[in-house]
């Protein structure tokens, strides 16, 4: 996301005529300093909020942090690096804990975000024409999207019940699927649980972007292509999917980190103690860091997260842009 | 300004079968899948507690509102509604007006560091929220301490932690959309004696109209519902809702007939503000973010 | 390019600059408190009653008293258990917190080894009226042993079987069980007439704790060594969990959906009707809220592998409990002092565990009659002859979390109908135990 935006807005400023209109009026000076002025309020917020506590949090992270120090904790000794030994040491418990967990998130993400930009597509182009109760039915598309989470995943927690759950009255009362009543809160299944509720929650997002997407796709295009003879499906696969890929670049990254750092939805589905088949890594240092008092490894957990995000984000920019870059320009 | 509800059609000949049988099929399904949850929240709300803490039944065995009125006295509701109306209007707002000024900055503006910001700004979405929640939790803390600022525990600290999460998205979008509004516009006006703030708010701003309302209601939405902050950083009166509703599974008894009811309550406002302004939404999506 | 290097730069060293300031300010919480505020006081309790409105209901007349006697106005909020340890803990790092407030009576080492409580050494003890009008049990847990007790004890609580009376007479039982093999037996009675047996919570990781720490003792065993470092795979207390676990997976008497319980779902079936035992501390206000008469059943000690409740082999609770402790930062040390006292009062302490059927961790305050109907009778014997405090190391918290999930993973093991053997439940023990801190 950062790079394309950024390219976006450096190609903007080559662009001839633009750059210099404003520059060279008069009042030169006030002229430099009013962008730098506008920029302050955001600015001074991000330090705050983000950087600040960000570079707090990788402090921290050299630090043994734990519930002898917490109250002091400027003066908890320097643990080096053992904070981060421990976290990758995945011969030991812990480190092997957060490689499960890590692991889990990765396929929780990779099938949530693919799950959601198909079905999200899916849904945009079958909407792309008119038709009765169109307006209607986006309007219901975009509910899971616009309740607030708990509100959602609360929701999802009571249908999911072993006992008095929506799901297994009509998996097993009602359509006899299963032998006996399943748990999806605990256990195996509550990987599926989680699944379903993240599909459920952020699909809608996808629709709303490709949607958006779609109408930026010249008309002229589908015309023409008609008048070569493609049908529908074909127009699909050479036209609307081609022209969707700047847009999925985006959206696909975006879904990616949400998901991939999503808290509230498996904090609210399953508490402080997920099970080990829905351990998400976001979790999993939580409960490291606020369940066993241990500050220090949380924040070592956290920052190799970040590092990880940071490496991806910066693989997949440059894959995905390669190919795009002489069509951008 | 594209206009969703006259669509773009595809092509000038009717779809074929296969295609409409798809999306019949389809769009049923995932009507479905979107449907059966908010049915189960909306019925359950409905239900004497005996219904939802025996086996899922589809219909009520009798209908009753009591849940809507016992929600108010069984926690604190009507406090925390307050609460995350002021704290998500007041995160709204500051998080648009900033958000505003930036994006003026970066697509009218050619100066020094601009790739630096944009950056810097865009990579906080990459933060896991878990890495500077206690740091930030003592910056406010210390903040406090030196200054008699109230941030920690006040809702002014949560407006300025929520109003910080929606920024960066929110910034994105309106450099794409002001760079969308034509450039001359704000020429003319400065030659016509408008300062550049005079352009921005004369000019640009009412032009990009449909991008603010997008970037307002996804930060709206943004400080309605986060948990995990909120959880650290409230105290009893400045809970916000997405907290408070925990308030419902006591130590007594879990009741869902007003748990649903609660969640109902907290999700009309907002669901209701997304579904009127969801053509601003997408117009501002279309012409701003995925351009 | 170089500008933008320097503009960089510029950000690191100011978020540096200011990170540092973060520290230093961070470890100028002063030590000790003082009595900067005399007039006011900040209190945190726990969420006692049925819901969090209820406490309020309880605790404020008591506040108003102690304002008219004192002329101290107390802050009462009342902090839901989901909460209460993150915000203590936040309160720790920060210094900003109440002047008072409960915790849980386990929690005590653990909060004792941050060293933000203030320490009840006989001065402060002799403030409220000395060590000795406090129940020994209730001592036994407020802080590692051999240390000043990092809080008083307010509420107690032990660990009851309720039986449904009508249940019983149904299935043709005379009696509760006293032994586990009898509880065995009479589910399979109890089964035979359609309803369940035994009401658990699975998911619940603390209450997990609480059974297998019952249960290791029956075996002959602790968690920690003598010096406090985890010995959870001993012999002893891998039967203890199996035994536990198995009351599902083998005996079926705790029915499997039970499982998947975390919120209390367990009390709610058993003032339904549907299961004929309950384990619990202090249920009857929870009883009588759900419609539950306190005529239709009955209390009794929790059972043993065989005899009859006492100390060693024969513990059947743990000593459960709320404990008042004093943060150490308050600004108004006095005033705290004074609100121990009154809390403490004979008078105080019957009221408010009247209002949640506590037995009061004062001895003068249990002559009440109250607390010797028959039903209250058990719990104060259980209390006070055959209950032991958890472990009260530092590590307490993190044991609490680490066996607790292992014991909830082995519940879902069970309900999916997988085997739960000796091994398996050696191998989640040991990991657990792998899992706690080394130093």
């Amino acid at each position: 996301m950062t790079t394309t935006v950024t390219e976006q807005a450096a190609v903007r400023k080559d662009s001839p005529g633009e750059a210099d209109g404003p520059r060279r009026r008069p009042g030169r000076i006030r002229r430099i300093g009013l962008p730098y002025l506008l920029l302050l309020p955001a600015l001074i917020l991000e330090l705050l909020v983000h950087l600040v506590p960000m570079v707090i949090g990788i402090v921290m992270s050299f630090k043994e942090l734990t519930q002898f120090y917490i109250r002091d904790w400027g003066t908890a000794p320097w643990a080096g690096l053992d904070n981060y030994a421990m976290s990758v040491d995945f011969n030991a418990p812990v480190g092997e804990a957060l490689l499960h967990s890590f692991l889990v998130t990765v396929a929780f993400t990779l099938l949530s975000v693919g799950l959601c930009w198909l079905i999200g597509t899916a849904a945009a182009i079958s909407m792309q024409d008119t038709f009765r109760g169109r307006g209607l039915l986006r309007a219901l598309f975009l509910v899971p999207y616009a309740l607030p989470v708990y509100a959602a995943v609360i929701t999802w927690v009571f249908m999911f019940q072993h006992d008095n759950g929506l799901v297994n009255h009509v998996l097993h009362d009602q359509l006899h699927l299963t032998d006996k009543p399943s748990f999806w809160l605990i256990g195996d299944n509550s990987f599926y649980a989680l699944l379903t509720v993240s599909v459920w929650k952020g699909w809608p997002f996808a629709f709303l972007i490709v949607m958006a997407g779609l109408q930026n796709i010249p008309r002229e295009l589908y015309e023409a292509a008609a008048l070569d003879g493609a049908g529908v499906w074909q127009q699909i696969r050479r036209i609307t999917l081609p022209s969707l890929s700047a847009v999925n670049q985006v959206l696909v990254l975006v879904l990616f980190l949400w998901t991939f750092n999503d808290f509230n939805t498996p904090y609210v589905l399953f508490g402080k103690a997920a099970p080990e088949a829905a351990d998400l890594v976001s979790v999993h240092i939580y409960q490291a860091s606020f369940v066993t008092w241990n500050f220090g490894a949380g924040s070592a957990m956290s920052v190799l997260l970040l590092l990880f995000l940071l490496i991806v984000t910066g693989v997949y920019l440059a894959v995905t842009s390669r190919g795009r870059r002489p069509a951008d320009a | 300004m594209p206009d969703l509800h006259r669509a773009t059609p595809r092509s000038p000949m009717a779809p074929p079968r296969s295609f409409l049988w798809f999306r019949r099929i389809f769009l049923t399904l995932l009507s479905g899948f979107v449907l059966v949850p908010v049915y189960v929240m909306i019925s359950s709300s409905l239900k004497p507690l005996a219904d939802v803490s025996g086996t899922f039944r589809w219909l009520p065995s009798d209908l009753t509102i009591r849940p809507y009125i016992d929600i108010w006295s069984t926690v604190p509701l009507a406090r925390y509604f307050v609460n995350s109306l002021i704290v998500a209007g007041a995160a709204t707002v500051c998080s648009v007006v900033i958000a505003v000024f930036s994006a003026y900055a970066v697509s009218r503006y050619d100066f020094r560091g601009k790739r630096t910001f944009t950056v810097t700004v865009l990579s906080t979405q990459m933060f896991p929220g878990i890495l500077f929640l206690l740091p930030l939790f003592l910056l406010y803390v210390n903040i406090g301490n030196a200054t008699g600022i109230a941030l920690f525990g006040s809702r002014g600290g949560l407006i300025l932690t929520y109003l910080t999460f929606s920024l960066p998205f929110s910034i994105w979008m309106l450099i794409g959309y002001f760079d969308s509004v034509p450039r001359d516009l704000d020429e003319a006006a400065l030659v016509d004696g408008c300062g550049p703030l005079g352009a921005l708010f004369r000019i640009v701003v009412p032009a990009a109209i449909p991008g603010i309302v997008a970037v307002s209601v996804y930060s709206f939405m943004t400080a309605w519902g986060e948990v995990l902050f909120a959880s650290v950083m409230t105290n009893d009166t400045t809970r916000t809702l997405a907290v408070g509703l925990q308030g419902y599974s006591t130590l007594n008894d879990v009741y869902w007939n007003q748990i649903m009811a609660a969640s109902l309550v907290v999700s009309v406002p907002v669901v209701a503000g997304f579904l009127l302004l969801q053509r601003y939404l997408v117009a501002g999506l279309t012409a701003g973010a995925v351009k | 390019m170089r500008t933008i290097r320097a503009a960089a730069a510029g950000a690191v060293v100011m978020s540096l600059a200011l990170a540092v300031t973060a520290c230093g300010g961070g470890s100028s919480t002063d030590g000790g408190g003082s009595d900067d505020s005399p007039k006011e006081l900040t209190y945190w309790a726990s969420n006692q009653g049925a819901s969090i409105e209820i406490d309020k209901k309880v605790l404020q007349p008591e506040l108003d008293k102690f304002e008219k006697e004192t002329g101290i106005k107390v802050k009462l909020e009342v902090v839901p258990w989901s909460d209460l340890l993150n915000r203590i803990l936040t309160a720790t790092t920060s210094g900003q917190g109440p002047d008072v407030l409960n915790i849980g009576n386990t929690w005590s080492a653990s909060l004792q080894a941050t060293g933000g409580l203030l320490p009840w050494d006989d001065a402060n003890f002799a403030k409220i009226g000395g060590k000795d009008r406090f129940v020994e049990s209730a001592l036994g847990s407020t802080g590692t042993q051999g240390q000043d007790p990092a809080a008083v004890p307010l509420y107690s609580m032990a660990y009851a079987l309720y039986y449904n009376k009508q249940l019983l007479a149904d299935a043709g039982i005379s009696g509760p069980p006293a032994t586990w093999d009898q509880l065995v037996a009479d589910g399979k009675k109890i089964q035979a007439k359609g309803k369940q047996v035994l009401g658990a919570e699975g998911a619940n990781v603390s209450e997990n704790v609480h059974h297998v720490f019952t249960f290791a003792k029956q075996h002959g065993v602790d968690f920690f060594t003598a010096d406090g470092k985890p010995d959870f795979t001993s012999d002893g207390a891998v039967s203890a969990v199996k035994q536990y676990v198995d009351l599902m997976a083998k005996d079926k008497a705790i029915p499997e959906g039970n499982a998947e319980y975390a919120q209390n779902q367990s009390v709610s079936d058993f003032a339904k009707g549907r299961t004929a035992f309950l384990l619990w501390q202090s249920a009857s206000a929870n009883l009588k809220s759900q419609g539950m008469d306190e005529d239709k059943y009955g209390i009794a000690p929790v059972p043993v592998r065989s005899g009859t409740p006492g100390t060693g082999a024969q513990v059947n609770s743990m000593v459960a409990g709320i404990n008042l402790a004093v943060f150490k930062n308050t600004d108004n040390l006095d005033g705290a002092t004074k609100f121990v006292k009154f809390m403490t009062s004979d008078e105080e302490q019957k009221i408010l565990n009247k209002a949640y059927s506590s037995i009061p961790p004062v001895a003068a305050a249990q002559a009440d009659p109250a607390f010797n109907t028959p039903a209250n009778a058990v719990l104060k014997d259980t209390l006070a002859k055959s209950a032991a405090a958890l472990p009260q190391v530092a590590d307490e918290s993190q044991f609490e979390t680490v066996v607790g999930t292992a014991v909830k993973e082995l519940f879902a093991e069970a309900a999916a109908g997988r085997a739960v053997t000796t091994e398996s439940v050696k191998a989640r023990l040991e990991k657990a135990q792998q899992q706690m801190p080394t130093k």
